[in-house]
C-alpha cells in the first residue's frame, strides 16, 4: 500500500475517472482521488480540469483533506481564477477557527493563490490574523505580507500593512520577529527606495536580543539584515560584534557565514590597536576552517566566500594552510577553488609544503586541474621571490615528465617568470628549447618564441629555431604569428649579420601575404624602425621591460570591499556586486564597509606605519574614500549620511590647495592688508572640532570665524527669499528649493526639500563641485527621517569656505550634486556674494586711504543702483547688517558720500565709494578691488541688499 | 528565496517537482543538464548554475539531484543548508533517501514539503516538530487509518513550534528513561609516498540518543574540554555555560540528534592509527605493472584497527589485475577502473597483503598518474583525540536515567599517496 498506487493510470482516461471518485459520497474514496489528483501534479501533469471538483472537497472537517485541497488550489488558482472564487468562502470561515493551526493554514494558503480577486478578501482576515493572540498565526501573518506585496504592492500600502509589519518587530516572540525582519527584508528588496528597514539602536537591540532565541533560519535573517546596519561609533561596532559571535558555533553554516559577515564588516570600525580586534581575528579562522568539513557543495560557497576573505584580511587564515590541501577525491570545482586560495596564502614560511603539494598534483588526473596546479607554481614564484629558484626546478622536473599538457603550461609560467626575474633563470632555456616540437597550444607556442627572441643572444640556434616556425606562417593563430614577428625583429637587431634574410622574410609575410590588420600594422611599423633608424628600432623593440606586478588576478579594491559586504550570498560566489548580474532585481543598493572610525587610527594601509606627526593630521577617513569625495560623480561612494561628523570633515580634505587653481588672478593682486595667506602652513581640519574647522587655516583667515574678534555682532544679514533650484520633473519627485544666508558668521544654506513623488524618500546626501570661494558643507546633509510623499523639511545646512577652489564662470555659480535613495541629481545656483562678507571687514581709515590710493584706476568699477529712496543712515545700517562697514562719511556739495569696506572669506578686501544724491533715487557705487572679477557680484550684492 | 524545488534522479528524469510561489516550467532544469552533461561525472555538477532569469542551487545526496530554482538574491549556504534539511527528514520518516521511497510516499513528501517551506521562508524543519504535523508512515498506522479513516496529519499545532526549546515537545514519557552518547571520531589525513602526514585532522561529533521523560535539564563535562576549540554546537546548548565552565548544558530534543560537532586542529598532533606500504609500478613499453601493498597497524593505542577496506581507483589504462589477498577479498571493476580490497581486521601478527601483477593496454603509454589509496577502517572504544566524558548530570527531573558513552574512530577522507 504505497502511494506509487496514485500513479497507475486506466484504460478509460484518468481525468474521467478522478472525476467520480472526487464526487462520490464515500469520504474515504474522494481523499484518495485528492491524493492522486496531488501525485499526477507532483510530476507535472497537468489535472486542472479538476478544479471544481477537488474545490468541492474542501468544505471537511478532515485536516488532511483540507491541506491537500489547498495545496492543489495553489497551484492551479492562477489558471482559474473564476472558480478560485468559490474557495474564498470557506477561508475567511477558516481564518476565524478556533484552532490557531487551521487559522495560519488558512491565512498562508490564501497568500499563495495569485489571483487579484481573492487577495481583496485576503485584507480584512490579514489584518486579524496580524494582531492574532497565537504567535504561530502571527508569524505566518508576517509572512502573508511579503506574499501579497509580491502580489500587488499597492495594495499592502495602502491597506497600512507595511506599518503592521514593522511593528512585529517589536514582538515578544523571538520567531514572529524572525518572520517580520524576513518578508521585511524581502520587500525592501524589491523597493530599495523603501526605507522599510528603519534600522537604529533601539530596534538592533531587539533583533540582538531575538537573535539569541529565534530557529536557525530566523537567525540567518537577522544576521543578514543587521550587516546592513551602518554602526555610529567602533563602541557600538564592538558591542554588536561581541553579541554575534556565538554564532560563529552554530551548527547550520548559513549562520556561520551570516554571522562572518556582520563581522567582516563591522571589523572595519575597530582599530587595528584593541585588543579585541586580534580576539576577533583569532576566532573567525576555526568556523570558517570547519566549513570545510562539511558536504562539498557547502564547502564550495564556503571557499568562494573565503577566497574574499583572504585577500582582504590575509591574517585570519594564515596559519591554515594546510586544509586547503585538496583530496584527490574533492569535486573539481572544490579542488579549483582550493587552489585559488592556497596561493593566496602562500607565503615564504609555507612556500616548501605548497610547492610540493603542487607538483604532487601536477600529477593527476583532471586535466584542467593539472594545468592550474602547473600554473599556480608559476605564480608562486612570482609571488614569492625566495621561491623563485626551488619553483623552476619544479617546473623543470615537470618538464621532463614530458606530459604534453603539462610541458605547454609550464613553458607559458616560465615566461612570466623570465619576465618577473630577468637575467637569473635562463640557463634553463636549453631544456626548454629541447621540447619545442610537442608545443602545440598557441599561448605555449607564443610564449617559447617570445623566450627564443628575448634571449635570442644566447641561443646559438635562435634563427634556425625561428626559421623553423616561419615555415608554417599562415597556419599559426594570430597570437603566434604577432610574437614570431616581434621575435625575429629583437633576434635581428641582436645579430643583425645572418638574420637579414629572415626578417625579409617574415616581414614580408606579415605585411603582403596577411589579411590580418593588426599583424600587417605591426609589420609596417617595423618595417619603417628597421629601415629608417636601426638605432632608434634597437630602443623601441629591445627597451628594458618593466616587471610584471605580483599578482595580477587579485580583486580590486573597492570591488572587493564591496564584495565583503555581500558575503554568504551570490554575489560572493560570483564575485561579483549584485548590480552586475541580478536580472530582474529592480534597482540594487550599493553597499559599502562602514568608515573606519578610532580615535587615533591613521592611514588605513595595513602595514605602512606612517608618522605620528602625519597621522595627527589626517582625519580617519580610509584614504581612497578621501581621493573620491572631490568627485561629485562618486557622490554614492561617500560616507553614509548618518555618518560621524568626520564625514563631513574629509569633503574638506581637498581644500588645501587655496592658492591653486583658477583663484590665482584674484589672488595675486591681493591688497598688502592681507597677509600671506600661505598653503605651505594650511592643515585640514581636525575630525572633532567642526566649530573650530577655521582655525587651522592661514593667518589671513585665521580670524573668520573667531567671533569674539573686534566686530560687534550685528542682526543677521539679508536673506533673499527662497527660489526653486531644483524643480521636480527634473529630479524624479524631488523638488529643491532654497537660500543662502550668513548669521554670526556663519553661511548656511536653507534649504526645503519636498517629496512630489510616490516614493519614500530617504538616505539624502550633497555635495558640492569645487568652486571660487571653495563653499563647501559643513556637515552632512541631516535628514532624519524618511521623506514621506508630498512631505516637506526645511534643513539649515552649514556651509565653509575651506573646500576646493575653483574659478566660476559666473565666479558665484555653484554646482550642487544631491543624492537620495533613487538617484543622484545635479543643479547649479548663484549665490549671493554678500554671504561671504565676513564681519571683520572695517578698515582702518589710514589704511583705507592708502589702500584706495593703492589700488590702480583701471580696478575702478562704477555702477547704478536705481530706485533707492533711503536715507544715508539707513543705507549704511543696513549694509551693515551685511557685513558692508561704512568707515567715513562725507557731505559734498549736498550728496553722501558714503566710504565703505568690505572682505571676502578668502581675504579680499573690497573698497567702496557711494553717492547718494537726496532728490535722486539712483545711487552711484564705485568699487576698488585688486580682484576686479568680484566687483560685478559686490555691486549685485549691494543692489540685492538696498533693495529689500 | 527558495522559489521551487525539483527532484531529478541520475538518469535525468524530473520526478517530483513542488513551487512555493508562482510555477516555474520543468524546461530550467535543461541548464542544469546541460551542466550535468558538461562535468561528466555526477559528484562534479557545479552547485550554483546561473540562467538567464533563475540560479539553479543543486545538491547531490543519495543518487538524486535536489535542484532548487531561486529568483532573488538569497545566500546559497542557507539554500543547501535547507536541501539537505529536506534530505535529511525524508531519510527520517522513510528510512531511506530514495527515488522510489519518495515516490512511494508522494503525497507525504509533498505535505512535508509544504509545512517545511511558506513562500521559500522555513517554517518548521524540526524533525520532531514536522512529525506531530505528519505522522511518519508505519505499516500498522496505514492499516488503522484504512480502517478508522484517520488520517496522518497532526490537528494540533506542534507545541514544540514557539516555545523557546523548539526541538523538544512537552510531554515526553518514557517507561525506561536512558540518555547514550557516542562520541564518534572521523581521521582525515593525506600521507604522501614515503609515509609521513601532509595533512591530518580529526572531525569529532557526538550523537545521542535521547529517551527522557519531561522536561530534563543535562549537563555533560568532559575530562579534557581543552581539546574541543572549534566546535559547532547544536541549538539546544548554551553557548554561556560553555563559554565560560567548558560544561555542555542543554534542554535535549527527544529521540536522535547530533549534541556537537568539533574539530581537533591540525596544528595538533595526530595519531595515524595505520600505516601502508606500497609498491604501485608500471613497466615502459611493456603492458603490466606490479602492485604490492601491505597494511599495518600504528599508533592504535592498543586497540583492534578492523573494518579495513582499501579502495583504489586505478588508471585509465588498466585492463585487469591479477592480485593474492594474505587475507580478506578484492575485487576489480574493469569499468570504473576501482579496486577494493575488504581486508576485515588487522592482526599484527600476520599483516594483510595484497600482491599481483597489472595488466595494461597494450599500445597504451605508461600511465603518468599515482593512484591515491583510500583506507577505510574503525576502532571501538577509542576516541584517537583523547577526549573522555567526565560525567553527566541531569536537573530537573526526579527519576534516574540509564546512561552510556560509546567511543569509536573511523577513517574519514583517509588518503594514502602513491
Amino acid at each position: 500500500m504505497t502511494d506509487s498506487k496514485y500513479f497507475t493510470t486506466t484504460k478509460k482516461g484518468e481525468i474521467f475517472e478522478l472525476k467520480a471518485e472526487l464526487n462520490s459520497d464515500k469520504k474515504e474514496k474522494k481523499k484518495e482521488a485528492v491524493k492522486k489528483v496531488i501525485a499526477s501534479m507532483t510530476v507535472g501533469k497537468d489535472v486542472s480540469a479538476l478544479f471544481p471538483d477537488v474545490v468541492n472537497c474542501m468544505q471537511t472537517d478532515n485536516l488532511e483533506l483540507k491541506k491537500l485541497v489547498y495545496l492543489y488550489l495553489m497551484n492551479y488558482a492562477k489558471s482559474q481564477p473564476d472558480m478560485a472564487i468559490m474557495a474564498v468562502n470557506t477561508f475567511v470561515k477558516d481564518c476565524e477557527d478556533p484552532n490557531p493551526l487551521i487559522r495560519a493554514l488558512a491565512v498562508r494558503t490564501m497568500g499563495c493563490i495569485r489571483v487579484d480577486k481573492i487577495t481583496e478578501y485576503l485584507c480584512e482576515p490579514l489584518r486579524k490574523c496580524l494582531k492574532d493572540e497565537d504567535p504561530y498565526v502571527r508569524k505566518t501573518a508576517a509572512v502573508c505580507v511579503a506574499k501579497l506585496h509580491d502580489i500587488n504592492a499597492q495594495l499592502v500600502e495602502d491597506q497600512g500593512f507595511l506599518d503592521t509589519l514593522k511593528d512585529l518587530i517589536s514582538d515578544s516572540n523571538p520567531m514572529v520577529v524572525a518572520n517580520a525582519v524576513a518578508a521585511l527584508s524581502e520587500i525592501a528588496e524589491s523597493h530599495p527606495s523603501s526605507n522599510l528597514l528603519d534600522l537604529n539602536p533601539q530596534s538592533i537591540n531587539k533583533l540582538l536580543t531575538a537573535l539569541n532565541e529565534c530557529t536557525e533560519w530566523g537567525q540567518i535573517f537577522i544576521l543578514d539584515c543587521l550587516a546592513n546596519y551602518m554602526p555610529k561609533d567602533d563602541r557600538e561596532a564592538q558591542s554588536i560584534c561581541e553579541r554575534v559571535t556565538p554564532r560563529l558555533s552554530h551548527a547550520n553554516s548559513a549562520v556561520v557565514l551570516s554571522a562572518v559577515k556582520v563581522l567582516m564588516k563591522f571589523m572595519e570600525m575597530l582599530s587595528k590597536d584593541l585588543d579585541y580586534y586580534g580576539t576577533l581575528l583569532k576566532k573567525l579562522a576555526p568556523p570558517l576552517v570547519t566549513l570545510l568539513s562539511a558536504e562539498p557543495e557547502l564547502q564550495y560557497v564556503a571557499l568562494r566566500n573565503i577566497n574574499l576573505i583572504v585577500q582582504k584580511r590575509p591574517e585570519i587564515l594564515k596559519h591554515e594552510m594546510k586544509v586547503f590541501f585538496v583530496k584527490y577525491n574533492d569535486p573539481i570545482y572544490v579542488k579549483l577553488e582550493k587552489l585559488d586560495i592556497m596561493i593566496r596564502l602562500a607565503s615564504q614560511a609555507n612556500i616548501a609544503q605548497v610547492l610540493a603539494e603542487l607538483k604532487e598534483y601536477a600529477t593527476e588526473v583532471d586535466v584542467d586541474f593539472v594545468r592550474k596546479a602547473v600554473r599556480a607554481i608559476g605564480r608562486c614564484a612570482i609571488k614569492v621571490e625566495q621561491s623563485a629558484e626551488r619553483c623552476v626546478s619544479t617546473l623543470l622536473d615537470l618538464i621532463q615528465t614530458k606530459v604534453n599538457y603539462v610541458v605547454q603550461e609550464a613553458i607559458v609560467v616560465i615566461k612570466d617568470i623570465f619576465r618577473k626575474y630577468p637575467n637569473k633563470y635562463e640557463s634553463v632555456i636549453a631544456t626548454l628549447c629541447e621540447n619545442l616540437d610537442s608545443l602545440d597550444e598557441p599561448e605555449a607556442r607564443a610564449a617559447m618564441i617570445w623566450i627564443v627572441g628575448e634571449y635570442a643572444e644566447r641561443i646559438d640556434n635562435a634563427d634556425e629555431l625561428l626559421e623553423s616556425f616561419l615555415e608554417g606562417f599562415h597556419d599559426e593563430s594570430t597570437q603566434v604569428q604577432l610574437q614570431l614577428l616581434t621575435a625575429i625583429v629583437k633576434l635581428f637587431l641582436k645579430k643583425p649579420t645572418e638574420t637579414q634574410e629572415l626578417v625579409q622574410q617574415v616581414l614580408s609575410l606579415a605585411t603582403q601575404d596577411s589579411d590580418n590588420p593588426d599583424l600587417r600594422d605591426r609589420g609596417y611599423i617595423y618595417w619603417r624602425l628597421l629601415s629608417t633608424d636601426p638605432v632608434a628600432a634597437k630602443e623601441v623593440v629591445l627597451a628594458e621591460k618593466p616587471l610584471i606586478s605580483e599578482e595580477t588576478d587579485l580583486i580590486e579594491p573597492t570591488l572587493l570591499d564591496e564584495l565583503i559586504c555581500y558575503i554568504g550570498t551570490l554575489a560572493s560566489v560570483y564575485h561579483k556586486p549584485p548590480s552586475a548580474f541580478v536580472e530582474g532585481s529592480r534597482g540594487v543598493v550599493h553597499k559599502s564597509l562602514p568608515p573606519r572610525t578610532g580615535s587615533s587610527e591613521s592611514a588605513e594601509s595595513p602595514d605602512a606605519a606612517p608618522s605620528a606627526g602625519q597621522a595627527a593630521e589626517q582625519p580617519a577617513v580610509i584614504p581612497a574614500q578621501g581621493d573620491l569625495l572631490g568627485d561629485l560623480l562618486n557622490l554614492d561612494l561617500g560616507p553614509p549620511v548618518s555618518g560621524p561628523p568626520l564625514a563631513a570633515s574629509s569633503v574638506q580634505m581637498g581644500a588645501v590647495d587655496l592658492l591653486g587653481g583658477g583663484l590665482d588672478s584674484l589672488l595675486r593682486s591681493d591688497v598688502g592688508g592681507s597677509p600671506a595667506m600661505g598653503g605651505s602652513g594650511f592643515t585640514a581640519p581636525g575630525p572633532a572640532a567642526p566649530a573650530a574647522m577655521g582655525a587651522p587655516l592661514g593667518s589671513g583667515l585665521g580670524d573668520l570665524f573667531d567671533l569674539t574678534g573686534g566686530v560687534g555682532t550685528l542682526s543677521g544679514s539679508y536673506v533673499a527669499p527662497k527660489t526653486v533650484w531644483l524643480p521636480a520633473m527634473k529630479a524624479k519627485g524631488l523638488e529643491i528649493s532654497g537660500t543662502f544666508s550668513r548669521q554670526v558668521g556663519s553661511i548656511c544654506m536653507d534649504l526645503v526639500l519636498t517629496n512630489k513623488a510616490l516614493q519614500v524618500m530617504s538616505d539624502f546626501a550633497i555635495q558640492f563641485n569645487r568652486n571660487s570661494f571653495g563653499l563647501a558643507p559643513a556637515a552632512p546633509l541631516q535628514v532624519h527621517a524618511p521623506l514621506a510623499p508630498n512631505q516637506s523639511v526645511e534643513i539649515s545646512l552649514p556651509l565653509n569656505t575651506v573646500g576646493s577652489v575653483m574659478k566660476m564662470d559666473p565666479l558665484n555659480n555653484l554646482q550642487v550634486a544631491v543624492k537620495n535613495n533613487i538617484d543622484v541629481f545635479y543643479f547649479s545656483t548663484l549665490y549671493p556674494l554678500h554671504i561671504l562678507f565676513v564681519e571683520d571687514g572695517k578698515m582702518e581709515r589710514q589704511m583705507f586711504l592708502a589702500t584706495w590710493k593703492d589700488i590702480p584706476n583701471e580696478n575702478e568699477a562704477q555702477f547704478q543702483i536705481k530706485d533707492c529712496s533711503l536715507n544715508a543712515d539707513a543705507v549704511s545700517s543696513k549694509l551693515q547688517g551685511s557685513n558692508i562697514f561704512t568707515i567715513a562719511k562725507r557731505n559734498v556739495e549736498g550728496q553722501d558720500m558714503l566710504y565703505q569696506s568690505l572682505k571676502l572669506t578668502n581675504g579680499i578686501w573690497v573698497l567702496a565709494e557711494l553717492r547718494i544724491q537726496p532728490s535722486n533715487p539712483s545711487f552711484t557705487l564705485s568699487l576698488k578691488c585688486r580682484a576686479p572679477e568680484v566687483s560685478q557680484y559686490v555691486y549685485q550684492a549691494y543692489d540685492a541688499i538696498l533693495k529689500n | 528565496m527558495i522559489h521551487s524545488l525539483f527532484l531529478i534522479n541520475c538518469s535525468g528524469d524530473i520526478f517530483l517537482e513542488k513551487h512555493w510561489k508562482s510555477v516555474v516550467s520543468q524546461s530550467v532544469c535543461d541548464y542544469f543538464f546541460e551542466a550535468q552533461e558538461k562535468a561528466i561525472d555526477v559528484e562534479n555538477v557545479p552547485p550554483v548554475i546561473s540562467t538567464p532569469l533563475h540560479y539553479l542551487i543543486s545538491i547531490y545526496r543519495d543518487k538524486i539531484f535536489f535542484v532548487s530554482v531561486i529568483q532573488t538574491e538569497v545566500p546559497p549556504l542557507f539554500v543547501i543548508e535547507f536541501l539537505h534539511r529536506v534530505a535529511d527528514t525524508f531519510q527520517d520518516y522513510f528510512g531511506e533517501c530514495s527515488e522510489t521511497a519518495i515516490k512511494d510516499n508522494v503525497v507525504i513528501v509533498y505535505e512535508l514539503l509544504e509545512e517545511m517551506l511558506d513562500n521559500g521562508f522555513p517554517l518548521a524543519t524540526e524533525s520532531n516538530i514536522l512529525k506531530e504535523l505528519i505522522k511518519p508512515p508505519t505499516i500498522l498506522r496505514s492499516v488503522v487509518n484504512s480502517i478508522t479513516g484517520s488520517s496522518n496529519v497532526g490537528d494540533t499545532l506542534p507545541t514544540g513550534q514557539l516555545s523557546n526549546i523548539p526541538w523538544r515537545r512537552a510531554g515526553v514519557k518514557y517507561t525506561n528513561n536512558e540518555a547514550y552518547f557516542d562520541v564518534i571520531e572521523e581521521i582525515d589525513a593525506i600521507i604522501d609516498k614515503s609515509g609521513s602526514t601532509v595533512f591530518a585532522e580529526i572531525q569529532g561529533v557526538i550523537d545521542s540518543c535521547i529517551k527522557l521523560s519531561g522536561m530534563p535539564d543535562l549537563s555533560l563535562s568532559f575530562m579534557n574540554p581543552r581539546l574541543l576549540d572549534d566546535v559547532s554546537f547544536h541549538p539546544c546548548i548554551r553557548f554561556k555555560r560553555w563559554e565560560s565552565e567548558r560544561v555542555l548544558s542543554f534542554i535535549p530534543p527527544d529521540g536522535n540528534f547530533r549534541l556537537i560537532s568539533y574539530r581537533v586542529s591540525s596544528q595538533n598532533l595526530v595519531a595515524i592509527p595505520v600505516y601502508v606500504k606500497h609498491l604501485i609500478s608500471f613497466k615502459e613499453n611493456s603492458s603490466s605493472g606490479r602492485f604490492d601493498v601491505t597494511i599495518g597497524p600504528k599508533q592504535n593505542m592498543g586497540k583492534t584497527v578492523e573494518g579495513v577496506v582499501m579502495t583504489v581507483h586505478m588508471p585509465k589504462a588498466v585492463l585487469n589485475m591479477n592480485l593474492t589477498a594474505t587475507q580478506g577479498s578484492y575485487t576489480f571493476d574493469p569499468v570504473t577502473k576501482v579496486l577494493a580490497w575488504d581486508v576485515g581486521k588487522i592482526t599484527p601478527q600476520k599483516l594483510p597483503n595484497l600482491k599481483g601483477i597489472v595488466n595494461l593496454q597494450s599500445g597504451a603509454p605508461k600511465p603518468e598518474e599515482n593512484p591515491s589509496l583510500n583506507i577505510q577502517f574503525k576502532i571501538q572504544q577509542l576516541a584517537i583525540s583523547g577526549l573522555k566524558v567526565n560525567r553527566l548530570d541531569m536537573y530537573g527531573e526526579k527519576y534516574k536515567p540509564f546512561k552510556g558513552v560509546k567511543y569509536i574512530t573511523k577513517a574519514g577522507k583517509f588518503q594514502v599517496r602513491t
